[in-house]
């Protein structure tokens, strides 16, 4: 693809360069630049972009953990605790008898108060578990293929080592926002997958077609703007029926959510093709005797490739609130599915969040993934839109 | 114009149309129809339903008809203001709806007027103070407010006020007023209710605002016609608010449209988590009980409202801004 370079940009100064000497290279340096196509140039201005980098990285490593969320897990995410319901984070501490000690965690004692019967756990200093690297614990798949038992940490029994604190039933918060991780981060990119194919169809035919085809697209793009997209999904969700095995619901509710989003992307791959059609590019092609297809293809969609992956990448986290939002409600993805929304769930009474504040912490994830992905996305449009002045 | 006007309201009959019928689909979702669930409802509380009811009731709903006739009686039905029962309540759903859609329009009206009231101001701030530190401020608060859903917002916030202070911000009214009629003291007792779901519904709207404005309004600053303004001797103040202001605010004015289905969307998720008496609660009540009259109603009903918000901002855009105001007569 990077065969197709646009002239026009290609000699275009990067922006906040001094003004290079338009057409004479005078140095290796500028001989480069000349000879650089669109994309290396877009990576080179992206890698100026210090909070899209920096996002960037995280997301990746967001990604990378969920994926082998597994190996990083403590316990199995569906193991309840009855004896730790609602315990608060572990501390990791390293210092043990004024002495600094391998990182380690202090036994835990559970009390009941006789009068309200409420339970308390009270840190017992004499147990000392060090936290150890690479043991072997609960069975998994290891992304899915093989079986494992390698983890990363953990601590001998019978010591209680819960990062991010359990929740009503016991269960290990940590290692389910691990395992939820990979439920709300891969629905983002199935949705905008299932967006991005809509979008290209619909709004290709609308905007190469155009006429009465264009019309009845855009008619459909406005009606369904125009509608509160949260009564819609919760309408829509709803109806998916509670029997239906996992894999189902979760492309339900992923098709559901891309309902909406496919009429921003098909909004503007229109756009480009009705700009792009009249290019001299596109007749040179057709009097070469291209088809109308392979116009498209091979010479339409490289033009404004960039122009989708970053209206892409800022459609992931609208797919991923729509998740939340929907299992936070109950009508999206149910138990014993493990997502962020579904561990939200717990979070809906504001007496139990009160007392056990932890169980808000998936929230904190999708607020700092989806501040990620809108950091991206804001650099990755700087990047491939140099002409649109944006003094973000 | 007038005849643009007379089009545009008609476009809007043909999207009201559109979503009639996309809101009947909804109430046929389910599996089963209606009338059965409604049997059963009765039998289970120990009721018998007599098959003189039945038969009045399928004809009221045209249940012996085909699809499309079963959503012609519901259209027409609804035209004459029966928009059906609720099976859950017992009650017609247009007396359910009633005073909670009043509820929801006040909200979303509200918090619309806040989105402007605050971000209006920041965003003329931010460009004319680029790269300072209040600008950075407003920007990392922006992308933050874009980021959490507007439940987590209210969740947080309910969060921190039970923590502090020791009392939950639920509800829009206090236990007296509830079921009061309405009077003087309700409406002061609404409007000291409302800041909190105000400024949670408000949010991720204003945050949207400040970036776009900032954007446009820098773009107009520095284009030449401010340069020669400010050449001449023009004061600095009467420069921002006499040209680029007025041209940085239009993409706002015509982004009320878009922002009022959002707006719509926030106030029922926010609704539920805080407890409101709008539709917000009972829209998931109702769908998850699947009472599909109640939920298809509701659905019907704040996307109308979404849409009659639309066709105000569009006739409010052609009366602003005369560019759009003389292409609109030309197509005329």
């Amino acid at each position: 693809m990077s065969s197709h370079s646009r002239p026009q940009e290609a000699h275009l100064p990067p922006a906040g360069d001094q003004a290079i000497g338009v057409g004479v290279a005078e140095t290796a340096e500028e001989e480069r630049y000349f000879l650089a196509s669109s994309w290396t140039l877009m990576r080179r201005r992206f890698l100026k972009h210090k909070l899209a980098v920096a996002g960037t990285v995280i997301l990746l490593l967001i990604y990378v953990t969920a994926a082998f969320a597994g190996f990083f897990a403590l316990v199995d995410t569906h193991e309840r605790n009855t004896d730790y319901e609602f315990l608060p984070p572990t501390r990791v501490r390293f210092f043990h008898d004024g002495g600094l000690q391998r990182p380690f965690v202090y036994g835990l004692r559970q009390e009941v108060d006789q009068e309200t019967l409420a339970k308390t756990y009270v840190i017992d200093r004499t147990q000392v578990y060090p936290i150890r690297f690479f043991v072997q614990g609960h069975e998994y798949r290891f992304i899915g293929l093989f079986p494992s038992q390698l983890h990363l940490m953990g601590v001998d029994e019978p010591g209680a080592f819960f990062p991010l604190g359990t929740d009503r039933l016991g269960r290990d918060m940590y290692s389910r926002v691990l395992q939820g991780a990979r439920v709300s981060l891969s629905i983002g990119l199935v949705g905008v997958a299932i967006s991005f194919a809509l979008g290209c169809l619909l709004g290709g035919a609308s905007g190469f077609f155009g006429g009465a085809v264009d019309m009845i697209v855009q008619r459909i793009i406005e009606f369904l703007q125009s509608l509160p997209s949260i009564p819609l999904w919760m309408a829509l969700a709803a109806a998916v029926p509670t029997e239906w095995p996992v894999l189902r619901t979760y492309f339900m509710i992923t098709l559901i959510l891309s309902i909406v989003g496919w009429t921003e992307l098909a909004r503007v791959v229109r756009g480009k093709i009705l700009q792009l059609r009249v290019e001299d590019f596109v007749m040179a092609a057709s009097i070469a005797g291209a088809k109308e297809f392979t116009i498209i293809i091979r010479h339409l969609l490289p033009g404004f490739m960039s122009y989708l992956i970053v209206h892409m990448t800022l459609a992931i986290p609208y797919m991923i609130l729509g998740e939340t939002t929907l299992s936070f409600l109950g009508i999206g993805l149910r138990p014993p599915v493990i997502s962020w929304g579904v561990m939200l769930q717990q979070a809906q009474n504001i007496r139990t969040v009160a007392l056990n504040e932890w169980l808000l912490i998936p929230a904190l994830f999708v607020v700092f993934t989806v501040l990620c992905f809108n950091v991206v996305g804001d650099g990755l449009r700087d990047v491939a839109d140099p002409y649109a002045t944006r003094h973000m | 114009m007038a005849s643009y006007i007379v089009r545009r309201i008609l476009y809007m009959f043909v999207l009201l149309l559109i979503l009639s019928f996309v809101s009947f689909v909804i109430i046929q979702l389910p599996p089963g129809d209606f009338l059965s669930t409604l049997v059963i409802n009765m039998e289970n509380r120990g009721m018998t339903i007599d098959a003189e009811t039945i038969a009045d009731l399928k004809k009221r709903y045209g249940l012996d008809k085909p699809f499309m006739g079963q959503y012609l009686t519901w259209l027409f039905n609804l035209l004459q203001g029966d928009m059906g029962r609720s099976f859950q309540w017992d009650e017609e759903v247009t007396k359910l709806i009633g005073e909670r859609l009043i509820l929801t329009t006040t909200l979303a009206i509200s918090s619309l007027i806040l989105v402007y009231l605050i971000a209006v101001p920041i965003g003329i701030y931010s460009a004319t103070h680029q790269y300072s530190f209040a600008d950075y401020t407003f920007t990392v608060f922006g992308f933050i407010g874009l980021a959490t859903p507007n439940f987590l917002l209210a969740l947080i916030l309910m969060f921190l006020t039970v923590k502090l202070f020791g009392w939950s911000p639920g509800g829009l009214f206090s236990r007296e007023y509830i079921m009061a009629d309405w009077s003087l003291g309700k409406v002061v007792d609404l409007l000291k209710h409302l800041p909190v779901p105000l400024i949670v519904i408000s949010t991720a709207g204003t945050a949207a605002i400040i970036r776009v404005l900032r954007g446009s309004l820098l773009d107009e600053l520095a284009k030449q016609y401010v340069v020669t303004a400010r050449s001449k001797g023009v004061r600095e103040q009467r420069i921002l608010f006499k040209y680029p202001v007025r041209i940085a605010i239009n993409p706002i004015i015509s982004s009320i449209g878009g922002l009022l289905p959002f707006i719509v969307s926030g106030e029922v998720l926010v609704s539920i988590v805080l407890g409101l008496p709008t539709i917000g609660p009972l829209l998931i009540l109702a769908l998850t009980d699947q009472d599909m009259f109640l939920a298809g109603s509701m659905v019907m009903m704040l996307g109308g409202l979404a849409m009659i918000g639309t066709l105000i901002s569009d006739l409010l855009l052609v009366t602003i801004d005369p560019r759009i105001r003389f292409s609109a007569a030309a197509r005329a």
